[in-house]
């Protein structure tokens, strides 16, 4: 009888003793990792975004700042663990926002190769923004009814807002989710993304098992980033934008198709830009809170003129007789005189093939200043036709020249996707090809900014700087964290004799050369604006109207693709804008 | 006097050390739960272990052929009341029909029940005269009496109330001196019985599930693995000495459902950690060898199958808890005895203590002064008491 009491007892000692060996394992041997599983269930790390730095004119005048807006997020995660994977919250949800549940749902799903735009191309984990700008009321219902609105956050955060509109817009750029943060992804945005981002700070947050946060763990708060200070000037930038679309109109009235166009205002003697236009152009304000599809393909549409292109700097164009400048000074330096006279005849034979003036004027025997001031063509057929003769199956000076003035490579401007443009990188086999590269056709395509940082050396007595639009960025405190300043690419292999000279022949083409007609009444005398037009023929369109300008202090150059003649779409767009460099009331 | 005396300090203390630790472990786990009265779930609780230590203290003041008295209204009021549960009286929770609504009181029949069966085994199969072996027919007819209550139970269905009275069913025949061949050939159909209800389908889906997740946890940790899951990582994260009473965050946050009743036992682990779980363990441990000392100095074959039958229930109950609670066992919802929350599962063990010890002091009343407790005796050395 008692040896059974005793097996009793023995089972019951050694089931306490298996209990109290596995509580051990649990608890002692496998702590760290059920502790960490344990932290991965109500620790939840949150991170805090920095507020984004503004960017701001040379005045200080902002061109992108933030304010706060009422964010509606869904978390995917939470979503996903309800019965029937959140249908029902996202139903709910859509009746409150007013928005279609299917749009909702489009816009909540991640990225992947066969999910196309609206999608989140970020983390998972993190919640979705489905709803930007939503009024407060609105949001107090998400907050106060988490139990039907599970794993819906709303939130007030920082969003993009564009002050001036379309202001600038390729040179700001614009902000897009990609991984796990909202980035630049052009312009400043995204050259300066690594200043204007800040750090992010974090929260770590004690939740139960519905997800309500009982208190918090630990906080590091973020650094809000810098501000970055640029060179541009929003009137200025107003003045050249609103002259580009004056050209533009007026060229379309005369039936040109004037379809894209670009301005360059730059500082002669800094490299730094004071504004920069395109057309087409576009809102940036479509990117905040995700671009709707409908946005986006009208942003990426050939037919609409791809208007996300920032022509300035990522388009390429023959440059014309703006191209002169250069054939002149590797004329000179290969040793034809300054100041002699040439033959500017109607037409010029070259090798086979006869090569006409503009209009076959014949203009008798004059010097280079009056053949830049007219345009003549022959005279420089006949410079590009004898060196080539003379040097056959070598390099053609004029094409050094042109590389020495920064063309056919990138300019190094502080924005992205810059064209380098093009230059014939083999030596001529036919004549024709340098009589055509001497006046600006054939193989050669430029950007308005490479023509901009040429003319820019030219003013400036030979610098070729690499153009800067930012020109500081200054912390949250007021403190200048770094400047920034053009650095010189290199300097122009021609003499400040045949620089001046040049100079001066181009400041008379305003005067009574090809852009007199656009200059009439401007006052030359007190702000001696020189100049010169380009119309380079292209292929199967019409001629792009190029005219590049500058005086002491600035450079301005206008492109006018399919606008037709120099002087007749592009010179008076720069003259509108020179009129507001100096503030010259209109004609 | 002598009630002063039953009151057994070595069975007592550890009884009511378990309650009061209880107490503090349900405030922990259920300050969250309801916002305008943190203190609701510990006013209740102290209040159901208050009323168990009274009726644990007029238990224990009654001699133990006083408690033979009352074995058949007791085993007739477990059977009733589970009888009850059947009808449109009772309630359902977790999908079965287990409780009791008696006005502002909820009973749960089926922990009164427990202790109904161990009173009717032992009634059966102690009556005897003292003798080495009860009589062949005293066998079925324990069957019997514990068939009926464990069928009424697998009515609900409860499927780990039934496990438990089946245990403890086996374990008052084992000290009852039954053959081993009876008990081989008992044990040999119960599991033939398991096997038929699985084999013909006639487990509720969420038993299924339960077993199911029981073998692989991870298989659906969002859904019938989340208990197990979270229970494990609960407990497990408190280490060798936990994060502090009202300090655990996974109890805190209610990752654990059912914490204060059925996983108590992850409240200590987390908040009071290894030290505080073990603690509980080895308290119980305390209270089953005291348990199992009374059954063997008890003064008739009788007391001493209450007191062993006692000390089988509570043991398979406790170890079927904690073995669930740290993955040992499928979750079965049983509570752990004087910890879990609840008035009928506190005030039963209580009572059961009061039992235990009114059945101790009837052996010190007449002392058979030759045991020392260990196996060198044997009840027949005592002197009888059958015609008392």
């Amino acid at each position: 009888m008692r040896s059974r009491l005793l097996l009793v007892h023995l089972l019951v000692t050694s089931l306490f003793i298996v209990l109290l060996g596995r509580l051990w394992q649990v608890q002692v041997v496998d702590f760290d990792r059920y502790a960490r599983a344990a932290t991965e269930d109500h620790v939840r790390h949150v991170v805090i975004p920095a507020v984004r730095g503004r960017i701001v004119d040379d005045r200080g005048r902002p061109l992108v700042r933030n304010r706060t807006a009422m964010t509606v997020s869904v978390d995917l995660s939470t979503l996903s663990r309800q019965p029937d994977e959140g249908r029902e919250v996202l139903r709910r949800l859509s009746g409150l926002l007013r928005v279609p549940q299917e749009e909702i749902a489009r816009r909540a799903r991640l990225c992947g190769p066969k999910v196309g735009r609206p999608c989140w191309p970020g983390s998972p984990y993190q919640p979705i923004p489905v709803a930007e700008g939503v009024d407060e009321r609105t949001a107090m219902q998400i907050v106060e009814r988490p139990e039907d609105f599970p794993g819906v956050v709303a939130e007030l955060q920082p969003v993009r807002e564009y002050p001036n509109g379309r202001l600038a817009a390729h040179v700001l750029g614009y902000l897009a989710p990609e991984d796990r943060a909202v980035v630049g992804r052009d312009g400043l945005e995204a050259a300066y993304e690594a200043d204007l981002r800040g750090t992010p700070g974090s929260r770590d947050l004690v939740v139960d098992s519905a997800g309500h946060v009982l208190r918090t763990l630990a906080e590091q708060p973020p650094t809000p980033g810098a501000t970055l200070v640029t060179s541009l000037d929003v009137k200025v930038q107003k003045a050249a934008e609103r002259a580009l679309r004056r050209a533009v109109e007026a060229a379309r009235k005369r039936g040109r198709v004037a379809d894209q166009a670009a301005a360059v205002v730059m500082e002669a003697r800094t490299g730094r830009i004071v504004a920069m236009a395109n057309l087409p152009s576009y809102d940036p304000s479509v990117w905040v809170g995700g671009i709707d599809p409908a946005d986006y393909a009208r942003l990426t549409s050939q037919k609409r003129g791809s208007p996300l292109l920032s022509r300035a700097v990522q388009g390429q164009w023959p440059p014309g007789s703006t191209w002169k400048v250069t054939s002149t000074a590797a004329a000179v330096r290969y040793g034809y005189r300054l100041r002699g006279t040439y033959d500017c005849p109607g037409t010029y034979r070259v090798g086979d093939r006869d090569f006409r003036n503009y209009r076959a004027v014949d203009h008798g025997r004059i010097d280079l200043h009056r053949a830049l001031v007219v345009s003549c063509d022959t005279v420089f057929y006949k410079f590009a036709y004898d060196m080539w003769l003379r040097r056959p199956g070598k390099k053609h000076p004029m094409l050094s020249m042109a590389k020495a003035f920064g063309f056919g490579r990138k300019t190094g401007v502080d924005l992205p996707g810059e064209a380098p443009g093009h230059l014939p990188d083999r030596a001529w086999d036919w004549p024709g090809e340098a009589a055509n590269f001497s006046i600006g056709q054939g193989e050669i395509l430029v950007t308005p900014l490479q023509l901009a940082t040429a003319y820019a050396a030219l003013a400036n007595g030979g610098t070729l700087f690499s153009p800067r639009v930012g020109k500081a960025l200054v912390g949250a405190d007021g403190r200048v964290l770094r400047k920034i300043t053009p650095p010189v690419a290199g300097r122009l292999p021609v003499g400040a004799k045949t620089l001046a000279y040049t100079r001066k022949a181009l400041a008379d083409v305003p005067k009574s050369g090809t852009a007199a007609g656009a200059f009439a009444g401007f006052p030359l005398d007190r702000h001696p604006v020189a100049g010169k037009t380009g119309t380079a023929e292209v292929f199967g369109q019409q001629d792009t109207s190029w005219f590049a300008s500058f005086d002491k202090r600035y450079v301005v150059v206008v492109m006018v693709a399919q606008g037709g003649n120099g002087g007749e779409t592009a010179a008076p767009a720069a003259r509108e804008i020179w009129s507001h460099l100096y503030g010259v009331s209109k004609r | 006097m002598r009630r002063l005396r039953a009151l057994d300090w070595r069975l007592g203390v550890p009884a009511v050390a378990l309650c009061v630790t209880g107490v503090l472990l349900v405030w922990s786990s259920t300050r969250a739960r309801v916002p305008e009265d943190p203190q609701a779930f510990l006013r209740r609780q102290a209040l159901n272990v208050a009323v168990g230590l009274v009726v644990m203290v007029v238990v224990a003041s009654r001699d133990h052929w006083t408690l033979r008295a009352w074995t058949v209204p007791v085993y007739a009021a477990g059977c009733l009341g589970l009888l009850a549960v059947l009808t449109p009286l009772g309630k359902t929770v977790n999908g079965s029909q287990s409780w009791l609504g008696l006005g502002p009181l909820q009973v749960q029949p089926s922990e009164i029940a427990k202790l109904a069966l161990v009173f009717g085994l032992a009634a059966v199969l102690g009556d005897g005269e003292a003798e080495r072996r009860p009589e062949a027919v005293r066998v079925p007819a324990a069957l019997g009496v514990a068939a009926v209550p464990l069928g009424l139970v697998m009515l609900q269905p409860d499927l780990g109330t039934a496990l438990i009275m089946a245990a403890t069913a086996l374990g008052v025949l084992v000290v009852a001196e039954v053959r081993w061949r009876w008990i081989g050939l008992l044990v040999a159909a119960g599991v033939a019985a398991a096997a038929l209800a699985w084999w013909l389908d006639l487990l509720k889906p969420h038993q299924v599930q339960r077993l199911l997740v029981f073998a692989d946890p991870a298989a659906d940790p969002q859904g019938a693995g989340y208990n197990a899951v979270q229970a494990l990582v609960t407990i497990g994260s408190g280490g060798l000495f936990g994060r502090g009473l009202f300090h655990g965050d996974q109890t805190g946050g209610r990752f654990v459902p059912e914490q204060h009743t059925d996983f108590i036992l992850t409240v200590a682990g987390e908040e009071l950690g290894f030290v505080g779980a073990a603690g509980i363990l080895v308290l119980l441990w305390c209270v089953l060898w005291r348990a199992l000392h009374v059954a063997g100095r008890a003064a008739s074959p009788y007391g001493r199958l209450v007191a062993a039958g006692i000390a089988g229930w509570l043991t398979v109950q406790a170890a079927v808890n904690v073995g669930m609670v740290v993955g040992l066992a499928p979750i079965v919802g049983v509570p752990l005895p004087f910890v879990s929350y609840g008035g009928s599962s506190v005030v039963t063990c209580l009572a059961a203590v009061g039992v235990l010890m009114s059945i101790g002091a009837s052996s010190e009343i007449f002392p058979s002064g030759r045991f020392s407790g260990t196996a060198r005796g044997g009840t027949n050395d005592l002197p009888t008491f059958g015609g008392a």
